[in-house]
């Protein structure tokens, strides 16, 4: 019998797996840009695996800690890529 | 009825973990920068606010208490609004270093606007 929790639990595993593939590229990337779109990557990954740790574990505030890491993760990417352009 | 609500959202997550699997494989094979922050943000954008609204459906039975849903549309709101502008300044920022570009790459209407003073390079100060 299949249930709605052994289908998140295999989706936290693709999860997973998707942010391993990205690490690979965040080692490995040539230039920066690579660099910096992988971390955009990570960082949206581990959004969605905050927000299911809050679901599964039926707690509200985590949720807030997804918000204010997208915000700050937003501010980065946009710090990074003004500044390899033309400096702060 | 509850049971198959939770079913449909734990779902929606499954089909937006296979989207940002795809989006890491892509950010893996393609061949230049260009292209792999194309994969990059717009697979990941798909699956993020699917997942998203996976999780929303999943909690069905505590959306009376606490404000759940309100949480998740914020953050469905949110990556819908940054994602696509960080990438358009990623892009702008690689194009201006002068990061190469595949050879396999056909047209590049930016070289053609700079080379007729449609637009100018930015400059360093």
């Amino acid at each position: 019998m299949i249930n709605a929790e052994m289908i998140v639990y295999a989706a936290i595993g693709m999860f997973t797996l998707a942010m391993l593939l990205a690490m690979v590229r965040f080692v490995k990337g040539p230039s920066v840009v690579d660099r910096v779109v992988a971390f955009d990557s990570l960082t949206i990954t581990s959004l969605i695996l905050i927000s299911i740790i809050a679901a599964l574990s039926n707690r509200m505030i985590y949720l807030d800690v997804a918000i204010v890491y997208g915000l700050l993760s937003f501010i980065g990417v946009i710090v990074v890529a003004k500044y390899i352009q033309k400096g702060l | 009825m509850e049971e198959t609500i939770k079913l449909i959202g734990a779902i929606m997550i499954f089909m937006g973990s296979f989207s940002l699997l795809v989006a890491a494989i892509g950010l893996l094979r393609m061949p230049d920068v260009y292209n792999r922050v194309q994969t990059g943000t717009k697979a990941s954008t798909l699956g993020a606010i699917m997942a998203f609204i996976g999780v929303g459906l999943f909690k069905f039975e505590s959306w009376g208490d606490g404000n759940w849903l309100g949480r998740v549309i914020i953050l469905i709101l949110f990556i819908l609004l940054t994602n696509p502008v960080s990438s358009h300044v990623l892009m702008r920022a690689a194009y201006f270093m002068k990061v190469p570009l595949s050879k396999l790459t056909k047209t590049d209407k930016l070289k053609e606007d700079l080379d007729n003073n449609v637009i100018k390079e930015p400059s360093n100060e």
